[in-house]
């Protein structure tokens, strides 16, 4: 069979007969070891194995297979009024396979961005696309979050407008979450979008989530992180969720974005592109100088999702690697098992701090009224109200990084301070979903 | 024109795309069911944009472009049951059914095609909104073969698997709207060499393939599971692309149709290079002629004024006469022109100086129009069309760009076919089309497994089908072969399998013999529908009319014209019951009560005779022969 040709390479193919010309294409993880897959002139793929293949390179490098631009920061200028900067992180949204080769492409100019949602270039003086990263969301730390953070601040000290992150959709409530404790306030809206289905298809979400921005930096009263999502499967409408109470609840849905335990801060219908307040509680915009930046994030925080028989040594593991912070998602009203009080109570007396949420999400933890909960309490165990797991384990890294040096009675006071309303206090009748009951 | 054509001095070339519907439990991508939703079940509707940048779309359906651009919604009716978050384009697609991989590949097989080692699905831009995704997934999966035929073998180029589309409801101003049923129901496309020489050979190619399809007995049947789509040059000409012929009767005509399409275009190239047309004799930049117009008391005109539209005209110099060639049947040049109008400026066609004096519009309209086109009325021609600007121009560029093309030749088409065989202008011609890896379905490895399960269903060989035919159905081996070689023997095979009861024999005889016996009694065979033959079968295995009348009962309705329910037909050959017939022997036997005497038994014959004179075609012959036989011993039993 002889060496194997490279990606890109025109080949011809001999098999028993039959003659293929192609251009070789990267092999997937699901490709079988054997096989060659070849591009066609109709445009098809095909796999060829090549045990019983006679294989000729007709032209070497046909095409340049995964040549990625360097990442760096491109700009346009526009006819409208605002300036905006554009940040992107990576995903679904940015990523485009090239139809030539066959290569995802995660990678974005402002001259991409252009094309993909022309309205911009009416609704903004300049646009300038800063590639911060090209990474996939589930490999964020909060070492991103502190630098996104900070260039965030950056760019709105920079006298920005409307300031849109792209990212990926998977840990984009945790991110959103880092960034509401992180900039305290803000001039304008800084938005998180996505894309549930990737830019490069016809259907994608992320054309609608995108022409949501403006319509949201220009007539929002709020200065807060907000995710910028559809709100329906169909594209009729995108909603603004604050980025401490927005959690993903869907693997796929393009509505996978739902705002838990609090009510949307505002939705942008379409094709009206019409702007609606839906939260009268919201934290107005600031003066830009106003702005400030606590950014820091420790690693030392954890998030443990309890169940029945979990083996408490997973606490005493955490502590015993010295973590400083621990978030538990327990069950109900927020318990866990009796067996563990007594690592927990370790924790506290290490002076770690250990905060209790619920896996229930939807409603507010409440530990006085079992005994297992009172025992909780009593042991040094903070109820974090109604705060999602993940907002809770965001803000105890946020404290940590930005306040470890303080005892632990501080902490825990700042800890059930509410800080970007994370918290809060009033839960109404309409704030649970209505699932599918057979009506 | 002259109607018979002569295909191979033409140099006719006709390749074949098939579609053929899976009959598989579920989709190719998901586990919803693979059948259409009735009218009652209850649905919920999902509202979508398409959105596509230009240097992604390889095939340019130039409205659908349009419509896009303008941002038509697009509305898709999700029927309870038939459709999921996969159709919706809200969860990634399963893993290919493996099923339908299945079926595809014993047709591989049947046609000597070579299956890939490895599939891969594809994602195929299509901007209609018929694919939520905005793309049809699709996958070669065998390549090579060849189909017999007595014209020539025809090769296959190559056999894919796909996906079909969502069904179009309906269109309105701004929308359109699918019902999300059909979308994701496995399709086989095979697409055949251009090695088809004549209309009847198309026509033959398509059904032998059809119906080795068929016989693998795991695709659907009925109306819109199999479309047809057909490639057509001539020598000279261009390959033109032909979409949704739907029946297979249609097939000759719209070959036939297409070459004399194509060879009228080139008469026409050669009359105006003779006449000297260059291409700069065509003035495409409109020329504003609504006043004109306006005095022209024309009905047409004055409603598009009403509706605030305008009318623009353009000047075609040394066209005169050249508009009103008929290209096809009832079809000139001007409505190729008309075509190009109405597909780039969704204009409602043009007018052309060809046609005029017509539509209300007077002669000294016309001498108007070309003194302000600066036209010579003896040796011009021009085109208008009424619209708002925005769609006039996009109209009249297009009209332009054909009419200049009409001195190079023949341009390359997509075209789809009208009812009689003629033919439409459809969108350009795509290249390459975009082909994007789908990335959310695994390849698939063709193993030894699969492929042993397709050599099980692979549909039988024309020496295994006739064994089929005289071992399990019992037929003559003469009447086997005819079948074979005759294009009724699907229709034979789903009515064998659909009527209990009724022998294969008259099943055979009534498609060979009696509905073809009707042309010479003036009746078109065609007129005959498969459920008025299944009807009629129906009737004779349930004992309601003998098989006798079959013909009669054909020919009846034949003759009738296909407007009386075949149902009453049936009933006025049937209603003969035991008693009747009874009673009608028994008054045969007194009438000649002495010859019976005399014969004995061996009136038998006689009595027969005079009976069968009586209910032929109403009553099974058996039946009267077992009714003669007992009522003539009674007789005679009682006489002596
Ligand atoms: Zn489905």
């Amino acid at each position: 069979m002889g060496s194997r040709p490279n990606p890109g390479d025109l080949v011809r193919v001999v098999k028993g007969g039959l003659v293929l010309e192609g251009v070789v294409m990267p092999t997937t993880e699901f490709s079988d070891p054997n096989s060659l897959v070849i591009k066609l002139s109709n445009g098809y793929n095909v796999g060829v194995d090549v045990r019983d293949a006679r294989i000729e390179v007709l032209k070497e490098k046909m095409y340049e297979v995964g040549k990625v631009p360097e990442a760096g920061e491109t700009s346009v200028s526009g006819s409208g009024k605002m300036k905006m900067s554009f940040i992107s992180t990576g995903g679904t949204i940015v990523s485009k396979v090239e139809y030539e080769t066959g290569a995802v492409k995660p990678a974005i100019t402002a001259e991409e961005l252009i094309e993909m949602v022309p309205e911009y270039k009416d609704e903004f003086s300049s646009i300038e696309v800063l590639e911060l990263y090209r990474i996939l969301s589930e490999d964020f730390t909060p070492h991103e979050w502190g630098e996104l953070a900070r260039i965030t601040y950056n760019k709105l000290r920079g006298g920005a407008d409307a300031v849109v992150i792209a990212h990926g959709t998977d840990t984009m409530a945790f991110t959103a979450a880092a960034l509401a404790f992180s900039l305290r306030r803000l001039p304008t809206p800084v938005m998180l979008v996505g894309a549930q289905r990737s830019s490069d298809r016809p259907s994608t979400d992320s054309v609608l989530n995108l022409k949501a921005c403006p319509v949201i930096a220009r007539e929002a009263p709020f200065g807060e992180v907000v995710v910028v999502m559809h709100g329906s499967t169909s594209d009729t409408y995108v909603l603004a969720h604050r980025g401490v109470k927005v959690r993903k609840m869907h693997s796929s849905r393009r509505d996978a974005f739902q705002s838990v335990n609090d009510v949307p801060l505002a939705r942008v219908d379409f094709p009206s592109a019409s702007f609606k307040l839906l939260n009268r509680r919201y934290l107005k915009r600031s003066s830009p100088s106003d702005l400030e930046l606590r950014g820091k994030f420790s690693d030392r925080a954890a998030l443990i999702k309890f169940y029945p028989s979990m083996d408490c040594g997973v606490i005493d593991h955490f502590l015993d690697k010295g973590f400083r912070g621990i978030v538990l998602e327990g069950t109900g009203l927020g318990h866990v098992r009796n067996q563990c009080i007594s690592s927990l109570r370790r924790a506290v007396e290490e002076g770690v701090l250990v905060a209790m949420t619920t896996q229930t999400l939807f409603g507010r933890v409440n530990m006085k009224v079992y005994t297992t909960g009172r025992k909780l309490l009593e042991a040094g165990v903070i109820p974090a109200s109604d705060m999602l797991p993940e907002t809770a384990y965001v803000k105890m890294s946020w404290l940590l990084g930005n306040y470890g040096d303080l005892n632990l009675d501080e902490l825990r006071k700042l800890f059930l301070q509410d800080v970007a309303h994370e918290i809060n206090p009033r839960h109404e009748l309409n704030l649970y979903p209505r699932w599918f009951h057979g009506e | 024109m002259s109607d018979e054509l002569d295909y191979s001095a033409l140099g006719l070339k006709v390749g074949l795309e098939i579609h053929q519907q899976l009959d598989t439990k579920h989709k190719l991508f998901c586990g919803c069911p693979t059948s259409l939703a009735s009218d009652d079940v209850p649905r919920k509707t999902v509202e979508r944009y398409l959105r596509v940048a230009k240097s992604e779309v390889g095939e340019i359906d130039p409205a659908a472009l349009y419509e896009m651009r303008k941002g038509r919604k697009i509305i898709y009716e999700v029927p309870e049951g038939h459709a999921c978050m996969v159709e919706l384009d809200e969860e990634p697609p399963h893993e290919l059914n493996r099923d339908a991989l299945t079926i595809t590949l014993a047709v591989a097989e049947a046609l000597h095609s070579k299956p890939v080692d490895e599939v891969y699905v594809m994602r195929k831009i299509v901007i209609d909104g018929s694919n939520t995704t905005g793309f049809q997934r699709t996958a070669v999966v065998a390549f090579g073969g060849w189909v017999e035929d007595e014209e020539g073998k025809v090769g296959i180029q190559t056999i894919c698997l796909e996906e079909d589309a969502a069904r179009k409801v309906e269109e309105g101003k701004g929308y359109i709207k699918y019902n999300l049923d059909r979308l994701g129901i496995p399709l086989i496309e095979i697409s055949t060499a251009p090695d088809i020489r004549s209309p009847e050979q198309a026509a033959r190619v398509a059904l032998k393939i059809g119906l080795l399809m068929r016989l693998t007995g795991r695709v659907k049947r009925g109306l819109g599971t199999i479309r047809q789509d057909l490639n057509v040059s001539i020598k000279g000409g261009v390959k033109t692309e032909v979409k949704g012929v739907s029946k297979l009767d249609l097939i000759p005509k719209v070959v036939k149709y297409e070459a004399m399409r194509q060879l009228n275009l080139l008469k026409i190239k050669e009359e105006l290079l003779a006449r000297g047309v260059k291409e700069r004799d065509v003035y495409d930049q409109p020329i504003e002629i609504t006043e004109i117009l306006s005095g022209s008391g024309s009905k047409l005109v004055s409603k598009a004024l009403k509706r605030g539209e305008k009318a623009y005209a353009i000047l075609l110099k040394g066209f005169k006469g050249v508009l009103g060639k008929e290209v096809q049947p009832g079809r000139r040049f001007g409505t190729e022109l008309s075509d190009y109008a109405k597909a780039w400026g969704g204009v409602k066609g043009i007018i052309h100086s060809d046609e005029l004096p017509g539509y209300g519009i007077g002669e000294d309209v016309v001498a108007r129009i070309y003194e302000v086109l600066g036209g010579d009325p003896g040796r011009d021609a021009f085109v208008f069309v009424l619209g708002n600007p925005d769609k006039a121009f996009r109209a009249l560029k297009a009209v332009g760009g054909r009419a200049k093309h009409a001195l190079q030749g023949i341009p390359k088409e997509t075209r789809g076919a009208n009812p009689d065989g003629t033919t439409r202008y459809l969108r350009p011609q795509p290249g390459a089309a975009r082909m994007y890896p789908e990335t959310d379905v695994p390849p698939v490895r063709i193993t030894e497994d699969m492929l042993r399960e397709a050599a099980a269903i692979k549909p039988p060989t024309p020496e295994e089908m006739l064994a089929i035919l005289t071992e399990r159905h019992g037929l003559s081996r003469e009447l086997a072969e005819g079948l074979l070689r005759d294009p009724a023997l699907q229709t034979y095979l789903d009515l064998v399998e659909e009527v209990e009861g009724v022998p294969p024999q008259l099943v055979a005889s009534t498609l060979l013999v009696h509905l073809k016996g009707l042309k010479s009694e003036g009746v078109d065979p065609s007129a005959i529908t498969y459920e008025v033959l299944k009807e009629v079968l129906r009737a004779v295995a349930q004992g309601k009319i003998a098989k006798e009348a079959i013909p009669e009962i054909l020919l009846k309705y034949g003759k009738l014209g296909g407007k009386t329910p075949i149902k009453e037909i049936i009933d006025e050959f049937g209603g003969v019951k035991v008693e009747d017939l009874d009673s009608l022997i028994e008054g045969v036997l007194s009438e000649n009560e002495e010859v019976v005497k005399a014969k004995g038994e061996r009136a038998f014959s006689l009595v027969m005779g005079k009976v069968m004179g009586k209910v032929r075609g109403r009553v099974d012959g058996k039946l009267v022969a077992e009714r003669v036989r007992e009522k003539l011993k009674d007789f005679l039993r009682r006489s002596s």
